[in-house]
């Protein structure tokens, strides 16, 4: 109802906007990463052998996946700043088909612990000891959260990708687009973070 | 100055828009209309929890079960402290008068993302509604007091996942609220309003945002531990399953210190507004009121150990924790001898918000002075624990933030509504609210210092005395502000017609008609002074 709601428009206030949010991501995930940092310290014996028994191929796979992934958001925002609508949306649906094939890995990895019954909760992961429950409670707990997080990117960027086709994304306006990659860069930037913690650092 | 009668444009109040009903109010994207959705939410919510706190002062008035069981009392408490702290002091300032105000003072049509603004509303209700579900689904309310502590809180057959996922949406909507008000004030200011031009409440508002974002992830995030604790067992906090009890209340701390500054931060600055206005006379050393909001938001990030002295920490640490508690009153004690400074020599008009404000610094100095006395290491494992500290943090959050919330619905409230309330009636029940304020809160310092402990529904017969005193307190409390709500809501019909200045306020907001356009103005102020120019 508010008329200058609809005919204001800042664009370097959206972004701005967007990143104080990516601030709050951040300091989610950093609640997680002091948990982690403090029984990682306390375990450290546990820690260690528990994080080898993951799979550093698909951590890796997956690693390589995302980083791609941001490349090609931030060539779709070049790319509708050159008014190239269609290489935007090529470039955006790529984008959207790699975050797809991270969850499809992130899925079979998941499914391999369960199935060897490595879950929280879990009494054969309750035999192996306290550290092994605050590993696997911790890996589950913090990629299920980043996984969670890669769905919104995948959203968000869905919604925008619809945005450009209906032309409400254009070379002069496009910050919902910058936006959702600056959303998508963090959460790749956290995967960069959970990657070592769990796959390297042995 | 009349000068709404020359201005054809409808007030926002009056406004049509393409809605009709309740939904041109719940479908409004106009910071006005959502802060007075907050207003009336805030208000139920208030009145809500103040009926929880005066049953429970009802059951202490003897020992013994008077009206309630243990376990009652538990719900009841755990109940009072949610809703207080989530849902009416958190919110309060900011989401009322922040967002009706802060665009109006810096000179902006709106804030910079009104439909993000009316996100925060509705996860507001959601949040709420989470809170109050969780008292009548599954097997009972919960009842571990709003801290959640773990390893209770995943012990307890309490529902508690729709309660601590209420807290967890609540947090949500409070980060909201901080971004949008972060990015309105660094992009619509003024033409001519540079930093140090701009007046204290949004300066406040400045800081209480940051600490809004900075700090409640940190909750978000171990609110959400706790519902995976709950729910899959994962451990993070359960020592039977390698966990550690104490991570949690530093993390959750970590929050809710700096939360007690988002609810005081705001407070000062309506204070500020409204001392400088009655004592008509530019605030005494605004560069120093705005260094010292900044410097309590900050430092206020690092004391969180305090609530936790007694809880096992290193030495250093302790010693740390302490230190920094001292150093953060500094700021606040600026603040204080700035407002009596500004009164010095200004010509005071004797009004209603005045009295508010007086009374806000009486009873935040006491609640301020307490808090040292906790702060300090020796005197904490004597009062930790005791109706001293509920005495404290009643003080500081019903006594701060909660008079200088009813100091600025006295003030702004010609601004908001475009009537004058009824002064007489309002000034009597703000003294007996005050005389209520004392007598419940007064006697819990002594009831604390001879080791009455906090949260239990019985006592020793020893402290009857002090409790009859407080309990009897809390009703001169609650008829007290009966009077207030009931004149305020009599006034919206009854009150006199409010012309668009009428305490000689000199911020932006008394420059346009009471009540405000929808646009708030007809064109944009260019700022060439600061923001108190009293000559």
């Amino acid at each position: 109802m508010n008329m200058a709601a609809d005919t204001h428009r800042d664009d370097l206030a959206s972004k701005t906007g967007m990143w104080l949010f990516l601030f709050t991501e951040m300091l989610l995930f950093g609640g997680l990463f002091v948990v982690y940092t403090v029984y990682r310290y306390r375990n450290p014996e546990a820690f260690h052998l528990a994080a080898k028994e993951l799979s550093v191929f698909i951590g890796t796979l997956n690693t390589i996946i995302l980083l791609t992934s941001s490349a090609t958001i931030a060539m779709s925002i070049t790319a509708i700043q050159k008014n190239n609508k269609k290489l935007a949306l090529v470039l955006a649906g790529i984008t959207i088909l790699l975050g797809l094939a991270f969850l499809v890995n992130k899925y079979f990895e998941w499914g391999e612990h369960i199935r060897e019954q490595i879950y929280p909760g879990s009494s054969v992961l309750a035999l192996r000891g306290q550290g092994d429950v605050l590993f696997y409670g911790l890996y589950f707990f913090m990629t299920g959260l980043h996984a969670l997080h890669i769905i919104i990117g995948l959203v968000f960027i869905g919604i925008v990708t619809g945005k450009i086709t209906r032309n409400k994304i254009t070379f002069d306006n496009y910050v919902l687009l910058e936006n959702s990659g600056l959303y998508w860069h963090l959460v790749d930037m956290i995967w960069i973070f959970l990657f070592p913690l769990f796959y390297l650092i042995t | 100055m009349n000068a709404q009668k020359d201005i054809a444009e409808p007030s926002y109040l009056e406004y049509k828009g393409k809605y009709k009903g309740i939904f041109a109010w719940i479908f409004s994207t106009d910071h006005k209309r959502i802060a007075l959705l907050y207003l009336f939410s805030i208000l139920t919510f208030f009145g809500i929890g103040a009926t929880l706190g005066l049953l429970m002062k009802i059951e202490l008035i003897a020992p013994g079960k008077t009206i309630m069981d243990a376990q009652s009392y538990n719900a009841f408490f755990t109940l009072h402290g949610i809703i207080m702290i989530f849902a009416v002091v958190i919110p309060g300032l900011p989401a009322v008068f922040g967002n009706f105000l802060l665009p109006i003072m810096i000179g902006a049509k709106d804030v910079a993302f009104p439909r993000i603004n009316l996100l925060s509303w509705y996860l507001y209700v959601t949040g709420v509604t989470l809170v109050v579900i969780s008292q009548f689904a599954g097997q009972g309310p919960p009842d571990t007091g709003w801290t959640f502590y773990a390893p209770y809180s995943f012990r307890t057959t309490g529902t508690m996942l729709p309660a601590v996922f209420g807290a967890f949406v609540l947090g949500f909507s409070s980060i909201l609220t901080g971004l949008n008000f972060l990015v309105t004030i660094h992009r619509m200011r003024a033409p001519g309003m540079t930093w140090l031009k701009m007046p204290l409440f949004p300066w406040t508002l400045y800081a209480t945002g940051w600490v809004q974002l900075l700090a409640t992830p940190i909750i978000g995030i171990t609110l959400l531990m706790i519902v995976a604790e709950r729910t899959l067992h994962i451990g993070f906090f359960d020592p039977t399953l390698g966990g550690d009890p104490l991570l949690y209340q530093h993390l959750f701390w970590t929050y809710s210190h700096p939360a007690v500054y988002i609810m005081i931060l705001p407070a000062m600055g309506a204070i500020s507004e409204i001392i400088t206005a009655f004592s008509h006379k530019t605030i005494f050393g605004y560069k120093f009121m705005v260094a010292s909001v900044l410097a309590i938001a900050f430092v206020g990030y690092f004391v969180w150990g305090h609530h936790m002295f007694t809880s096992g920490m290193s030495g250093t640490a302790l010693y740390t924790f302490s230190l920094l508690t001292f150093i953060v009153a500094i700021p606040s004690a600026i603040k204080v001898f700035n407002w009596i400074s500004t009164m010095h020599q200004g010509s005071i008009d004797l009004q209603t918000p005045f009295y508010w404000a007086m009374a806000f610094i009486f009873v935040f100095m006491i609640g301020g002075f307490s808090g040292l006395i906790l702060g300090s290491l020796a005197a904490n494992v004597h009062l930790h624990n005791t109706h001293f500290v509920v005495a404290h943090f009643h003080f500081i959050v019903f006594g701060g933030t909660g008079f200088a919330f009813f100091g600025a619905m006295h003030y702004w409230f010609p601004k908001i509504t475009g009537r004058m309330y009824d002064k007489t009636w309002a000034n009597i029940g703000l003294v007996i609210f005050f005389i209520g304020f004392i007598t419940l809160y007064g006697p819990m310092f002594y009831l604390g210092f001879k080791g009455m402990p906090r949260r239990y529904f019985d006592y020793d017969e020893i402290f009857h005395a002090g409790n009859i005193v407080s309990s009897m307190g809390s009703l001169v409390l609650y008829s007290g502000l009966a009077i207030i709500i009931i004149n305020l809501f009599a006034s919206l019909k009854t009150g006199a017609k409010a012309n668009s200045n009428p305490w000689g306020g000199k911020t932006l907001e008394w420059t346009i008609p009471s009540p405000p356009p929808v646009e708030n103005f007809e064109e944009i102020p260019v700022i060439t002074h600061g923001p108190y120019h009293y000559q």
